[in-house]
């Protein structure tokens, strides 16, 4: 099991932070190019899920797979949205997201009066902080990266 | 546990079969008096609730009183729809009419109507979204093998809400079936490779049937039903199958 890589956006499609671990492949286009997709196709999934459902949704789009990765996503109620990429054997991973959120990316970015919000997150503390826990993770494994 | 519904999508996006299997009720009936406590507007020829949320019936978001005509989204930007008329006085109504004649926006206006009870519920996709939904997923499951992390990723295999759970199979040609169901529904990728194979008996085989177009074959028809009712009860095809 393995966390390739992970996006931080907030509610207007601003990439705040972006880090990877076990990344294999580029999307081979530029980094803020990558972003505005992933961006766009997260919210494209969120309409497109909103219409399909047949029951009015709580929590709504939770995770898609494909053959080789699993995404994993998760949205504050104001629209800060948590996007985590891990291979296919990691489970519901709501909480985790859910901590980097609520004990990172709070505490460390929007109590920093250093931080300004809505912009890309600087802060050396926030970065370090959020790879030792992705790395501490159960899922985390050391294969060769 | 149940299958909502199932699509079949030709390698161009186009949507060339839709069968509703199960759709769960989620409506909510209620007796009004005048005047109407709910904002009502006219949104995509359906008449929907864009303001006001009570009893179970939800109401859209960002279209107040006084905001113009315009699509339904909260501040994220997210379009947030409401529950949708669906039934007054017990006459079913289709888009902005009822099965009678009457206009409902004009008849709900007019205090002489009162006490009226009206059905809500969620709107019921028209044959027009279904064919957008469905060339919409075409493009996301490309996107979502563009964005992979790990080499040779596949599209958008399975797509996983509080709701429903989407399966997606594609096959080497390219053609897209896609199946919703309960999450906890059981034995979906067999019931997908069940689809395949009476794709391929009964639409392919049929000499009546053009390759790309939209499958009107009643053999076909028949056997996915068979099979989906199959799969609800058993979960799955056993092996090899």
């Amino acid at each position: 099991m393995t966390v390739h890589n992970l996006y931080l956006f907030d509610r207007n499609g601003v990439c705040l932070h972006y880090s990877e671990w076990h990344r294999k492949k580029q999307a081979g286009i530029p980094k803020e190019e990558e972003y505005k997709l992933m961006y766009g196709m997260l919210f494209s999934i969120r309409s497109f899920v909103s219409k399909m459902s047949p029951l009015d949704m709580k929590d709504g789009f939770l995770a898609f797979q494909t053959s080789r990765y699993k995404l994993h996503y998760y949205e504050t109620p104001t629209g800060i949205k948590v996007v985590m990429n891990t291979d296919l054997g990691v489970g519901p991973i709501r909480d985790v997201l859910h901590h980097i959120y609520s004990a990172l990316y709070v505490e460390l970015v929007v109590k920093n009066p250093l931080c300004p919000l809505g912009q890309t997150v600087q802060s050396e503390l926030f970065r370090s902080r959020l790879d030792s826990y992705v790395r501490s993770l159960p899922f985390f494994s050391a294969r060769a990266g | 546990m149940a299958i909502f519904s199932v699509y079949v999508v030709n390698k161009a996006g186009g949507l060339i079969y839709q069968l509703d299997s199960y759709a769960p009720r989620a409506e909510a009936e209620k007796t009004f008096s005048y005047p109407l406590d709910l904002l009502l507007k006219l949104h995509d020829e359906r008449v929907l609730v864009a303001f006001g949320q009570r009893d179970g019936i939800r109401g859209g978001l960002g279209l107040g009183a006084g905001a113009g005509p315009g699509p339904l989204r909260n501040w994220a930007g997210v379009w947030v729809l409401g529950h949708a008329v669906l039934a007054i006085n017990g006459v079913d109504v289709n888009g902005k009419h009822t099965a009678d004649g009457k206009e409902v926006l004009e008849f709900l206006g007019n205090p002489a109507n009162y006490p009226v009870s009206i059905r809500f519920g969620r709107p019921r996709l028209t044959s027009n979204e279904k064919l957008m939904l469905a060339s919409m997923f075409h493009s996301l499951f490309a996107i979502g093998s563009q964005l992979s992390p790990e080499q040779g990723s596949s599209g958008i295999e399975m797509l996983e809400t509080d709701t429903f759970k989407l399966h997606c199979f594609q096959t080497l040609t390219g053609i897209k079936f896609v199946v919703l169901a309960d999450p906890r529904q059981a034995g979906i990728d067999s019931l997908l490779r069940k689809i395949y194979e009476i794709y391929s008996d009964f639409a392919l085989k049929n000499p009546f049937y053009s390759l790309e177009m939209p499958i009107r074959c009643e053999l076909f028809d028949q056997n996915l039903k068979l099979a989906l009712e199959v799969a609800e009860k058993a979960g799955t095809f056993g092996p090899g199958s």
